[in-house]
């Protein structure tokens, strides 16, 4: 694919080749990323993956040094302004070298352009150069222990006490918010109203008096994600994004985003993950194994199936997505199948190993890399909306089914 | 990166599915599924008329020298429709061979010849291993003999194209349906695409390929085959789909609508998934076939195993979506759910198309 360049036409048509202009912003970047990996990072143990703060920072300022770094945003706020298939070929490119993420995964995919859209202009000013930077880290306030699927029903409250709202509660399954500087955190001020209706979306300052954050240890046993809690925290009114109890509406904006492009990104590391699985199937052949039993072969076979279907929902999308400027529900089918691809394949990765399959860390074939991602998966059909979630969406908004409540 | 169809090839999909509406209702197919001759041999023409057969033949030989995303459009609203006739098997699989001949090329844009493969025998059931089949050449003559299984259409064909041993090598024929060929019907589950026997004693062939040559056409043949079977197989999907909605947005139980249940909507869900994920699959497939792509073979690998079993799972979802009256001899699913079947078995279940893409990646 894509090795003749050929001219964008002003009609839609099915191509799947890069335009002169994709062509040459992919192949740009495919020689920046490989002069600019951190030393050794190319033949690191293959059980990396886990997030290195220190890498992860050093690498979010040179890919904004190099202008990678909000290539969507408008130029005005310190973005590209470049269309959205070059956002599609950058997340591309990164996985597939396996590049470390950009620290800002929540600022720059959820807080930034949630911000674009219903900040003022001080708050944008404020805010948007320093995410796309990586000088502050953003993380998000959004579930809580009795709030998961049903997000409306959250019960962190704030009270107007005059220029300030005073925030108490608890917010769960927040990542980066152990070194986040801000938090965009979901609130109730009106405790009387429908429940969609009394939420305001905050700015929350992490470094406030009365935040305290607790790591969560997860089943891999990493303490991925965090717990946060507010006590008496007081937040200025000047960080209100949007309007007062209209925080709803905003937190849709970030949703949508959430699931926007996303499908890039989370198709090329399933990329990745498909080529070790046929990497590892090789090495434990001698002759008579995984590569040759023709079971394997069969599921291995279906898994590349699953990616390409993957790829080719996500060319969809992001085709409806550059003509409508509105994310499509591929992105549902996309999230949705992708997780239930990831879980398969990294169970067939360890069912590769027989019962050697039950060992880990570095007792374990490639120092436990697929016993954690196996674990990690499960994580896969409930983060960023369960697939009984999603499935709800297609049914009721796609689909047009009666609502279920 | 595109990936939308032209506004010229939407508006022939408005044609496809209008035509089709007009003439081929689902009450219309059933009546033609349960008569002798299986097909409404007017529509051929009609067909033509509207240019559907000549998309990719040339402007010389009479058709409009479109391409495979043209006629991608139409073997998607076919299916969709599940119009009984020989359109997937002259224009799906055989056009390869067809377009070698101005002649023949000719007769299908004008609607005159229709066209479908004989390749399988009793022996043999996929490419050149075990053909039995020969050809000869006397006099500046072909002639063809032998027994071919599992014809597709072969009632409604004028034109056969048949793989055949010349010289201990392959050959690929065209023989016209006549007094030396015989078409001896199979009872077939699928009564909207019947299978038949065709018998071959001497008769008279015209050349299209031979040697290296004749395996290539082979090769195309096959990959536009599987590809325009997973496009039939979407739109098959796509129409179960749509009845599962009809349905579970009607039908009351415990005083609701049963779609407001999640595990009857959930059901639906799982069938727009499987379609969108075949559909964008079938999509790049054709593409690949349309721009000789090298990734074609395990392209069409893909989507022929995807979307065969997508349609499939959409016609028993749909099934159990509608309950007791699904399972219906009344009720239009099974029709749906046969041809779906018949799909994904030709040429090749998924777990064969499956062999194709492991070979590509270990072999």
């Amino acid at each position: 694919m894509c090795v003749t360049p050929r001219e964008r036409t002003t009609i839609p048509v099915v191509d799947f080749r890069d335009t002169p202009e994709e062509a040459s912003f992919r192949a740009e970047l495919r020689s920046w990323i490989e002069q600019n990996l951190p030393p050794g990072w190319v033949d690191k143990d293959p059980a990396a993956g886990r997030m290195d703060e220190k890498v992860s920072r050093e690498w979010s300022r040179k890919l904004y040094e190099a202008g990678y770094a909000g290539l969507t945003w408008p130029k005005d706020f310190g973005g590209a302004g470049a269309p959205y298939s070059f956002q599609a070929i950058f997340l591309e490119e990164t996985a597939r070298s396996e590049a470390p993420d950009h620290i800002g995964v929540i600022g720059l995919g959820m807080a930034g352009p949630t911000i674009t859209v219903h900040g003022t202009d001080e708050q944008k000013n404020r805010y948007l150069g320093k995410i796309l930077s990586g000088e502050e880290v953003w993380c998000q306030g959004f579930s809580e222990p009795g709030s998961g699927s049903d997000l409306a029903s959250l019960k962190t409250k704030a009270v107007d006490d005059g220029d300030s709202f005073v925030v108490n509660g608890q917010k769960v399954w927040s990542s980066f918010a152990h070194i986040a500087d801000f938090c965009i955190l979901l609130v109730r001020t009106d405790p009387a109203a429908d429940k969609h209706k009394g939420i305001t979306y905050l700015l929350v300052d992490m470094h406030s008096p009365g935040v305290e954050v607790r790591p969560l240890r997860q089943i891999t046993g990493d303490p991925e994600f965090n717990e946060i809690f507010f006590s008496d925290v007081r937040v200025p009114k000047e960080n209100i994004l949007g309007e007062v109890n209209d925080g709803w509406r905003v937190a849709m904006t970030t949703l949508l985003h959430e699931r926007g492009t996303l499908g890039f990104a989370l198709t090329a590391r399933l990329e990745v993950l498909f080529r070790k699985l046929v990497q590892l199937a090789k090495e434990r052949s001698n002759g008579e194994g995984p590569a040759t039993d023709a079971l394997i072969r069969d599921r291995i076979a279906q898994h590349w199936i699953d990616l390409q279907a993957l790829r080719f929902t996500n060319y969809r999308a992001l085709t409806k997505l550059m003509q409508t400027g509105v994310p499509g529900p591929e992105g549902s089918v996309a999230k949705l199948h992708w997780s239930e691809t990831n879980q398969r394949l990294t169970k067939l990765a360890l069912e590769v190993q027989g019962s050697a399959s039950r060992l880990d860390d570095n007792d374990a074939v490639w120092n436990g890399f697929w016993q954690y991602q196996q674990l990690r998966s499960r994580g896969n059909t409930i983060e960023a909306g369960t697939s009984e979630i999603l499935r709800n969406i297609i049914a009721e908004r796609v689909l047009g089914l009666p609502r279920s409540r | 990166m595109d990936f939308a169809f032209t506004s010229e090839q939407e508006m022939l999909r408005d044609q496809a599915r209008s035509y089709l509406a007009d003439r081929f209702p689902i009450e219309r197919v059933i009546e033609l599924a349960e008569s002798e001759d299986g097909w409404d041999e007017k529509s051929w023409r009609e067909i033509a008329e509207l240019g559907w057969t000549g998309l990719s033949i040339a402007e010389e030989s009479g058709g409009s020298e479109m391409g495979f995303l043209e006629e991608a459009v139409i073997l998607e609203e076919m299916g969709r429709a599940l119009y009984p006739g020989p359109y997937a098997a002259t224009v799906g699989f055989c056009m390869p061979a067809l377009a070698r001949s101005a002649e023949l090329s000719r007769g299908i844009a004008t609607g005159e010849l229709s066209a479908t493969g004989a390749w399988a025998e009793a022996g043999s059931v996929d490419g050149w291993d075990g053909i039995a089949t020969s050809a000869s050449e006397r006099d500046g003559t072909w002639s063809v003999s032998g027994v071919k299984e599992l014809v597709p259409d072969a009632h409604a064909a004028q034109v056969f194209v048949v793989t055949a041993v010349v010289n201990r090598g392959p050959g690929l024929f065209a023989v016209r349906a006549g007094d030396s060929t015989q078409v001896e019907m199979l009872q077939t589950v699928d009564r909207t695409r019947r299978l038949a026997r065709v018998r071959f004693e001497d008769a008279t062939a015209v050349s299209l390929a031979s040697g290296d040559e004749a395996r290539a056409l082979w090769d195309q043949i096959g990959m536009r085959s599987a590809a325009s079977l997973a496009l039939e197989a979407v739109g098959i999907a796509q129409r179960a789909l749509e009845m599962a909605i009809e349905h579970a947005s009607s039908r009351e139980q415990f005083g609701k609508k049963i779609g407001s249940y999640e595990a009857v909507s959930h059901n639906v869900s799982n069938i727009y998934v499987a379609t969108e994920l075949a559909r964008s699959l079938a999509y790049w497939a054709a593409w690949c076939v349309a721009e000789s792509d090298d990734q074609a073979a395990v392209a069409v690998a893909a989507a022929k195993s995807a979307a065969g079993e997508a349609a499939v799972l959409a016609c028993e979802n749909a099934i159990q979506v509608h309950g007791g009256m699904g399972f219906t001899w009344e009720s239009p699913l099974h029709r749906y759910y046969k041809r779906a079947e018949w799909i994904s078995s030709y040429g090749g279940s998924g777990a064969s198309q499956r062999k194709v893409i492991a070979a590509a990646l270990f072999d």
